[in-house]
């Protein structure tokens, strides 16, 4: 029997270093293909300010790349670590994506980035451009097989379990790979990531035009950031509409939750705009109602329903007892592998397997199962309906508040006059934190209401952890929280650092283009802090 | 035998590459930062040794992820059992794993020397400790490691974290160090001139003299003891759980495979030789040389304990019999094939482009190229 302490405290871990990883790669994602663009345009037009923003913005990518790194080897290994019962229960097939990122994506993105970064005197203009591109496209690569590991455990698809071997195994990796929760979702991410790319380059920008330092780099910078920002968020927000109607299907609890929907209501279905759900109550307290608006997001028709949380449990109440025949037969066939009876029985009830094991936190042995314990485990089932209904909204109106600010800017920028509106470029600069809290909790919206499994509906999140002890457990968080808060301190004293140095202008103290010294690299941008105090 | 069989040991030979990879191109960059404050004694020296590995560090360390992420896919008990096993020394390699790319990317943004000797001792703690772990997970493999299964395969580990500090896995992790700081010192000699490189190119006959002897020791001490020995069992290519299988230790008989198969015995050999030569071309300056010949010492050791190990992957010293082979801990015949196919298809893909870079970057690294470019590391 595995802790419940050390789950919960498993599951703080793993969120902890997800969400602070979190942090990095959207903006990976989204710079990259700036930095690309803004290269694209220098070579075909040949203008050098375009490679001075590209060297720049590359000085800010680099240092937010290097922690994103840092924190993704934690990533790779947590799996292992701490959640051993999973690995092994899902390794067949949720391994295999992230074997393939690194074959594919992760070893061209680090390769390249070496010479993205050493190498623009040693290659042709035309070859560090493509060496750039590449860049961009295995970060991207990169969150698409990311995403298909992660939509295998909101929507296992193109697995079974085999009680031979006591573990799940891949039964068709096109139906892995082209799982409609992890295509929506990879578009929907990766996106989010332009858009927090966006939004940073903006800011950093309006904050030199609000200085009336590097003007020209800044306006130009903004415009394009702008740009890219107003089609990425369109994106973000139709994806979003997409991954609302896929969960329809795939994980009904997730959306009940996000919408807050106890009881089942007649067609059209109203959105809770405001609420305050109480799981205790299973009821909104507080709510705000547009008509009908539900039934149209999530089905795209008026007539169309999703199910509610009583009906879900209901049924989890019964996946649950028809679930409890399935372990018993896997116990039997763990001692015989053979076992005639065990096999039959096995294959009846293994539709839901996973809802015997959600029981069997309460009930270690099965044949004393109380109607109680069954109910606590339908109950189970349903995600915290708070938590995820409020996430979803921060997240919602955080990106309705981003693509408002990148219209109005795309519409003053292409007019140039971005420079007279002070308080759009304030706004820019405040809206930097914006996009990060938005990724933050669409993470807590996927994860949180993937709850109470690890992978949907096939294995609960209390069995997933490894057997650790609680000192070993308090003794990893304590050392994430001092590594990872030193790490954030360095990091946003160098990003803040850098950003008031600014960019080297042409012919400035700080170019060293035509310096006769030789060169490592041929970046002729430096940091001398002597430079620092004559800015300030 | 039949076509699962077949991947299964595919993958088993595709794991020993893949770890192959992984001690000859992370070993050298964790050569250099372990040895960084001995090869470079101002502040431009020591910037000199990071530069020569700069451009390539970043995905020389993906062999690492890789590497776990491959044991997750092909051999997912493994990578559960072990990693979760091996629990606070994980930690420890993954914390000061995480120190390098932050090492790298933010030690000379700031000129302060006291920052920037701080950073330089977490170099050399990170490039030091992992290879010490990567060393002593390979020792602890031949000892045993104590862990159980319940009925549904959940994974206990019974031992404690200085268990698996023990003598023979300390020696393998010093080897292990030993190897790759003969690797960094042949990289830095190849990169750097003058005062580094002679430095260097002591430092790296000195490492190969200790992983000669240490190797040596290693084989004479597995000699005596208990191996372990797969009497029964479903077998090769059969779709099963750890639970079914009958396993007995006794002395010796880690060399069973080399009883068996003579040849085998050319892949110690061919490490001994490539310690050999290592050294012989760092006398003669022949760094280039000397750095091929310690990426074959690693093929020859790494493939001396796979060859001895064969089929066993992780022995379990509670319980034999519960030990995870080559058999019972993979992946189904399916995933094993795709990933077959994805790794045919993209390591030879991964060295072809990684050859370029290095290419590309070739040449030395001299003190002016590092101070006239303050964007260096």
């Amino acid at each position: 029997m595995i802790n419940g302490t050390v789950v919960d405290l498993s599951r703080l871990q793993f969120a902890a270093t997800a969400l602070y990883h979190f942090l990095f790669v959207p903006l990976t994602l989204g710079m990259s293909f700036l930095l690309a663009a803004m290269e694209t345009v220098y070579v075909t037009t040949g203008r050098p300010i375009y490679r001075q923003m590209a060297m720049f913005w590359g000085r800010l990518f680099m240092i937010n790349f290097a922690l994103g790194v840092a924190t993704g080897l934690t990533m790779e290994f947590q799996f292992g670590t701490n959640w051993s019962f999973y690995s092994s229960f899902v390794g067949d097939i949720f391994g295999a994506p992230l074997a393939i990122e690194g074959l594919m994506a992760f070893f061209m993105e680090s390769t390249f980035i070496g010479l993205m970064v050493f190498g623009w005197h040693r290659l042709s203009k035309g070859q560090h451009l493509a060496v750039t591109w590449l860049v961009a496209l295995a970060s991207n690569l990169s969150a698409l097989w990311i995403l298909v590991a992660n939509g295998f455990m909101q929507d296992p698809q193109g697995a079974a379990f085999d009680p031979t071997t006591m573990r799940m195994h891949l039964t068709s990796f096109q139906d892995l790979i082209f799982s409609p929760d992890a295509q929506s979702k990879f578009v929907h991410t990766s996106i989010a990531g332009y858009v927090t790319g966006a939004i940073f380059v903006a800011g950093v920008s309006a904050y030199y035009l609000l200085r009336k330092r590097h003007v020209d780099l800044a306006k130009r910078s903004f415009r394009m950031a702008v740009l890219f920002g107003v089609l990425a968020t369109i994106g973000v927000v139709t994806l979003g509409d997409a991954l609302g109607f896929v969960d329809a299907k795939a994980q009904p609890t997730k959306l009940a939750a996000m919408e807050g929907l106890w009881k089942t209501e007649e067609a059209p279905l109203p959105l809770n705009l405001i609420a305050f759900p109480s799981q205790a109550k299973q009821r909104n307290y507080g709510a705000v109602q547009i008509p009908a608006v539900l039934s149209l997001l999530e089905t795209h028709s008026l007539y169309g329903t999703v199910p509610a949380i009583d009906a879900l449990e209901r049924q989890a109440a019964r996946q649950v007892e028809d679930g409890i025949p399935a372990v018993q037969a896997l116990e039997a066939l763990s001692r015989n592998p053979q076992d005639p009876a065990a096999l039959a029985q096995f294959d009846a009830h293994r539709e839901d397997l996973g809802y015997g094991f959600l029981v069997q936190r309460y009930a270690p042995d099965l044949a004393r199962v109380t109607p109680a314990e069954i109910r606590q485990a339908a109950k189970d089932s349903i995600p915290p309906v708070a938590a995820v209904f409020w996430s979803f909204r921060v997240m919602v109106g955080l990106g309705l508040a981003m693509l408002a600010f990148f219209v109005l800017a795309t519409l003053y920028s292409l007019r140039n006059r971005v420079q007279e509106k002070t308080w759009l470029l304030k706004l820019a600069l405040w809206m930097i934190p914006l996009p990060f809290l938005a990724d933050e909790a669409g993470w807590l919206v996927a994860e949180l209401g993937r709850q109470p499994w690890t992978v949907y509906g096939v294995l609960p999140t209390w069995m997933s952890a490894s057997t650790h002890s609680v000192g070993y457990m308090a003794f990893s968080l304590i050392g994430f929280v001092v590594l990872y808060s030193t790490f954030i301190a360095i990091e946003m004293y160098l990003m803040v650092r850098t950003i008031r140095l600014g960019p080297a202008e042409p012919g400035g103290p700080r170019d060293r283009e035509s310096a006769p010294r030789p060169m490592l690299s041929g970046r002729p941008f430096a940091a001398a802090p002597q430079v620092a105090k004559r800015e300030d | 035998m039949n076509g699962y069989a077949i991947a299964q040991i595919v993958w088993w030979l595709l794991l020993g590459v893949l770890l192959m990879g992984l001690a000859v191109m992370v070993g050298m960059d964790m050569g250099v930062g372990a040895s960084l404050r001995y090869v470079g004694r101002t502040d431009t020296e020591r910037r000199v040794a990071l530069n020569i590995i700069g451009p390539h560090w970043d995905g020389n360390q993906v062999w690492f992820i890789l590497g776990g992420g491959a044991i997750f896919a092909a051999f997912p008990l493994i990578y559960a059992t072990a990693f979760s096993g091996f629990y606070v020394v994980m930690l420890l390699l993954l914390w000061t794993m995480i120190l390098r790319p932050i090492g790298f990317e933010y030690r000379s943004r700031i000129g302060n020397p006291a920052w920037r000797g701080a950073w330089d001792w977490a170099l050399v703690v990170s490039g030091a400790v992992p290879m010490i772990v990567f060393g002593a997970a390979f020792g602890n493999l031949f000892r045993g490691v104590p862990f159980h299964f319940e009925w549904n395969m959940t994974s206990f580990y019974t031992g404690s974290f200085l268990g698996l500090l023990n003598p023979f896995a300390v020696m393998t992790g010093v080897l292990s160090l030993a190897m790759s700081v003969m690797m960094g010192s042949l990289t830095v000699m190849n990169g750097a001139g003058g005062v580094m490189a002679a430095r260097a190119r002591g430092l790296a006959q000195l490492a190969g003299l200790i992983a000669i002897v240490l190797f040596a020791i290693g084989g004479l001490w597995v000699h005596s003891m208990p191996g372990y020995h797969w009497v029964g069992g479903p077998g090769p290519g059969i779709p099963q759980t750890p639970l079914q299988q009958t396993v007995v230790t006794s002395p010796g008989t880690w060399f069973d495979n080399f009883g068996a198969h003579p040849v085998l015995w050319c892949v110690p050999a061919l490490g001994f030789a490539g310690m050999l030569g290592a050294i012989l071309a760092a006398r003669a300056k022949r760094s280039h040389l000397g750095w091929w010949s310690g990426a074959v010492a690693w093929i020859g050791v790494i493939g001396s304990a796979g060859s001895a190990l064969f089929p066993f992957m992780l022995p379990s010293s509670s319980d034999p019999s519960l030990s995870l082979t080559v058999w019972n801990s993979s992946s189904s015949e399916s995933t094993l094939l795709w990933m077959i196919g994805f790794t045919a298809f993209f390591v030879p893909l991964i060295l072809w482009y990684t050859g370029w870079a290095f290419w590309v970057m070739r040449g030395k690294i001299t003190p002016e190229m590092v101070e006239g470019d303050e964007h260096a590391y």
